[in-house]
């Protein structure tokens, strides 16, 4: 990624994510929130993880932040306002990131840096090897095309099998969970 | 071309601003938001790590296997975080930490 699109997409994400703390008004901090996430979208797809970057879009702005939104909407938070603001927590907080951005400044300093390898044509085709002849990652590698979705299918399915599975079990307990709590308790009154 | 570092401190800032917005903030929905966002620093860096660390002249899928699965678990806890929340307003009337104390002793 050229690296002006890497600052335009990082200054998006860092003002969006300022912006959830800046806005008294959930509304608002939800939408920064979208921006912030849509900057790191760009990143991703930057970084050639072009699906992380489309579920980053679908599964969190699409989905979590619409979530956040009717909660927000259907609790109906207005008196948020006229708040006055505790300087405790405020100080705590700003202190807290300073420190954290000075400490992480420090290390990255004395880190060595590193370059991205190239993704080019080239070095796609000679990674085609290592897959067996005739997948449809083998050819679209030696076209000089990364496959990426097919990358990530086939590490899910061969690595990641039983994983993949809990996951599934994890997102049936959730739904059911969920609905357990939010249920208004009908029988015990 | 951005750098390794570059990746690093994009995505540090981002999770200090989420910690700075759990402890500043009172609203109990915000401050799960924050969350989200520290759980997307993590993401970045994981995503960052796989590009510049190739295996086999490929991004290393190991890690951004991982950001799927964090991913997942994230929608997961989201909407059992909700659920709470709304059940909590139900008996409370509020979603403000400061006058959630009545674990305080």
């Amino acid at each position: 990624m050229p690296s002006y699109l890497f600052w335009l997409f990082s200054t998006i994400m860092l003002i969006g994510g300022a912006a959830v703390i800046a806005f008294r008004n959930p509304v608002s901090s939800a939408l920064s929130v979208v921006t912030c996430f849509v900057g790191l979208a760009g990143l991703f797809i930057g970084l050639s993880a072009f699906f992380v970057g489309i579920i980053q879009i679908l599964v969190y702005t699409g989905a979590v932040m619409v979530l956040f939104l009717f909660i927000i909407m259907l609790l109906d938070l207005k008196d948020e306002q006229k708040r006055a603001k505790a300087l405790a927590p405020l100080a705590a907080g700003i202190g807290l990131a300073i420190a954290f951005a000075v400490q992480l400044i420090g290390i990255l300093s004395r880190t060595p840096d590193k370059i991205a390898p190239p993704l080019d044509a080239e070095a796609l085709a000679s990674a085609a090897g290592h897959f067996n002849e005739g997948t449809k990652i083998a050819a679209a590698l030696k076209d000089g095309r990364l496959p990426d979705v097919h990358l990530i299918g086939h590490t899910l399915f061969t690595q990641y099998n039983l994983p993949f599975q809990i996951l599934g079990v994890l997102l049936l307990v959730a739904t059911v969970g969920v609905v357990v709590l939010s249920k208004k308790s009908v029988g015990s009154d | 071309m951005a750098s390794l570092n570059d990746y690093l401190l994009a995505s540090g800032l981002l999770f200090a601003i989420g910690l700075s917005g759990v402890v500043i903030r009172r609203n109990i929905i915000v401050v799960f938001m924050c969350l989200e966002l520290m759980l997307s620093a993590a993401n970045l860096s994981l995503v960052a790590f796989s590009r510049f660390n190739p295996v086999n002249g490929l991004p290393d899928y190991n890690g951004q296997m991982l950001v799927f699965f964090v991913v997942t678990v994230a929608a997961a806890e989201v909407a059992v975080g909700l659920a709470i929340i709304v059940a909590l307003y139900r008996s409370r009337q509020t979603i403000h930490t400061d006058e959630l104390t009545s674990l305080k002793g």
